[in-house]
């Protein structure tokens, strides 16, 4: 579904990507670890257009997205939830569910996916009217979960969702993940928190200074105490 | 203060606010672009300056005075979004100072071009004869062209408030204004939706130009004078900040109203002189956010 090949890419002078390379077959969690620093975010920047100058070839379903504008690659189904979020200022959790559904792409009626909301996210729906911005850090990556989500993008790539975030909130993600998966969202999964990652990933791929230097499924990189300490340990 | 009686002193508040309401209209759009694309519009002036000369041209073909209030705005605007989508769209992301240039670059283009055509001098612009004379405010009487401006920017506003409250694409430049990268992310053609500020902003500045020109005439040099004014609207305001560009237009108005008064040769300064006291006690504006210009 999406295939990563060769991905370079630099920020100014710095060449941080040297030659990635990553599959992420429909309907898998796939997870991408390695240290801070190691070039994670940037991948996945660089695979929403995001990142500075970026060569090689990225493909989602076929279609090259190295050309194309962040929207476009949004349009084609790729949803991405950022490390720092994102949530809005100034904006209600409304109004940031809201933006989701706004691209002209995604037709999907407003009184839907509230009530879909309510479901999924109980707390966001008691606090729609709210400043997002006054919530709590777990209260906002659920909204950014739920924010990219609410277009039904084909493949989601989430970016460390657990950081600064309390357990109970991080299992209760987790099984989310777990059941978006089950429904057929394909989920690329960036995370510091490796064995919950691998505990539910299919996949793993673990990158080291802008390379990938490992990967296996996540069942055996779990069992392996060794690369995890060698690639992971911060 | 005596000889001051209070109604003299309510009637030049009124003089305030129609003065402050075409600076709330000019500022409003420097606002808009600042927030939104961090662009300083140098050009706003000159866009304020079509709008009376297309004022003229268009009743000189036989609009009237209530079709230009709508189409002037719209004409100047379509100006600003050709401007946008041709010149300036290169040159986001590359810093504040190259837009600042080019736009100012502009503004000489379009004053030059307005002094050849319609020539230096200036010309009058006849009030409107609905709008000639005066009317009793319960205080005195007060000359109605300049309710009349008032009553069209506070109508103006309640527009502009539903248009960015009220509509998705309200939502998209509120959040645009915020965090475009994450409006990208969400799908949305951002460049698009500043295409539209540019033209909103633009078609604004005109609008004012359209309503100051029965006040003081039209000229091609009548942008560059308020521009510098409405740029201390902006600055008091906070620069972004919307309604901090309603509060602070209204208020340097009043503030030259007042001046203009009590002590005629100060009124200029006094802009100065309160831009100068907001930003020592508060350097991001009333409303703006800090640190939004390093
Ligand atoms: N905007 C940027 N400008 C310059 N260098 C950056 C930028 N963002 C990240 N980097 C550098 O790129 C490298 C990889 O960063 P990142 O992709 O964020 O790593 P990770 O997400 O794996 O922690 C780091 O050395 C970081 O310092
Ligand atoms: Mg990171």
């Amino acid at each position: 579904m999406l295939r990563i090949e060769k991905l370079q890419a630099w920020y100014g002078p710095s060449h941080i990507l040297q030659g990635v390379e990553m599959q992420v077959g429909r309907g898998e969690i796939v997870c991408l670890i390695g240290r801070n620093g190691a070039g994670k975010t940037t991948t996945l920047r660089s695979v929403m257009g995001l990142a500075g100058r970026s060569t090689g070839s990225v493909t989602f379903e076929g279609t090259s997205l190295l050309p194309l504008p962040t929207h476009r690659r949004n349009a084609l189904g790729l949803g991405y939830v950022p490390e720092e979020r994102r949530i809005v200022q100034g904006l209600s959790v409304r109004d940031n569910l809201r933006l989701g559904l706004l691209a002209s792409t995604h037709k999907r009626r407003e009184q839907d996916v509230i009530a879909e909301i309510a479901e999924t996210f109980p707390r966001l729906a008691e606090r729609l009217d709210q400043d997002a911005i006054t919530m709590s850090g777990g209260e906002q990556q659920m909204l950014a979960i739920a924010r990219a989500m609410v277009s039904r993008p084909k493949l989601i790539m989430l970016d460390e969702p657990s950081e600064g975030i309390m357990p109970v909130l991080v299992d209760e993600m987790f099984a989310l993940f777990a059941r978006l998966r089950d429904e057929g969202t394909t989920i690329l999964l960036v995370e510091q928190n490796v064995e919950l990652a691998l505990g539910i990933a299919d996949r793993a791929y673990i990158m080291d200074q802008g390379m990938i230097v490992h990967e296996g499924p996540a069942k055996a990189l779990l069992a392996d105490a060794d690369i995890q300490e060698r690639y992971c340990s911060v | 203060m005596e000889g001051l009686s209070l109604d003299l002193v309510v009637l030049q508040l009124f003089t305030g606010l129609a003065l402050g309401a075409i600076y709330v209209l000019l500022a409003l759009g420097m606002s808009l672009l600042f927030g939104m694309l961090t662009v300083v519009n140098f050009a706003h002036g000159a866009f304020y300056m079509l709008g009376a000369y297309v004022g003229i041209m268009l009743l000189g073909v036989g609009f009237n005075f209530w079709l230009c209030l709508l189409f002037v705005p719209l004409v100047v605007g379509s100006v600003g979004l050709l401007c946008e989508r041709f010149l300036i769209r290169r040159l986001y992301g590359r810093g504040i100072d190259y837009p600042l240039l080019l736009t100012f670059g502009l503004s000489y283009i379009m004053v030059e071009c307005v002094r050849i055509v319609f020539g230096t001098t200036g010309l009058q612009f006849d009030t409107p004869d609905a709008l000639v004379g005066a009317t009793d405010i319960g205080i005195g009487y007060f000359p109605t062209y300049r309710l009349f401006v008032i009553a069209v920017t506070f109508v103006v506003l309640g527009l502009l408030w539903l248009f960015l409250e009220r509509t998705p694409y309200g939502l998209i430049i509120r959040a645009g204004a915020r965090d475009p990268q994450i409006v990208r992310i969400l799908g949305i053609d951002v460049a698009r939706v500043w295409l539209v500020v540019f033209g909103i902003g633009t078609g604004l500045a005109a609008l004012a130009g359209l309503l100051a020109a029965p006040l003081q005439g039209a000229s091609p040099e009548m942008g560059n004078s308020i521009l510098a004014e409405a740029f201390v609207v902006t600055v008091v305001g906070g620069m972004g900040s919307l309604v901090g560009a309603v509060i602070a237009g209204l208020l340097v108005g009043v503030v030259v109203a007042m001046t203009s008064l009590l002590a005629p040769e100060m009124a200029q300064v006094s802009i100065f002189a309160l831009m100068a006291v907001v930003l020592l006690i508060r350097p991001q504006g009333f409303f703006g956010r800090a640190g939004l210009m390093s």
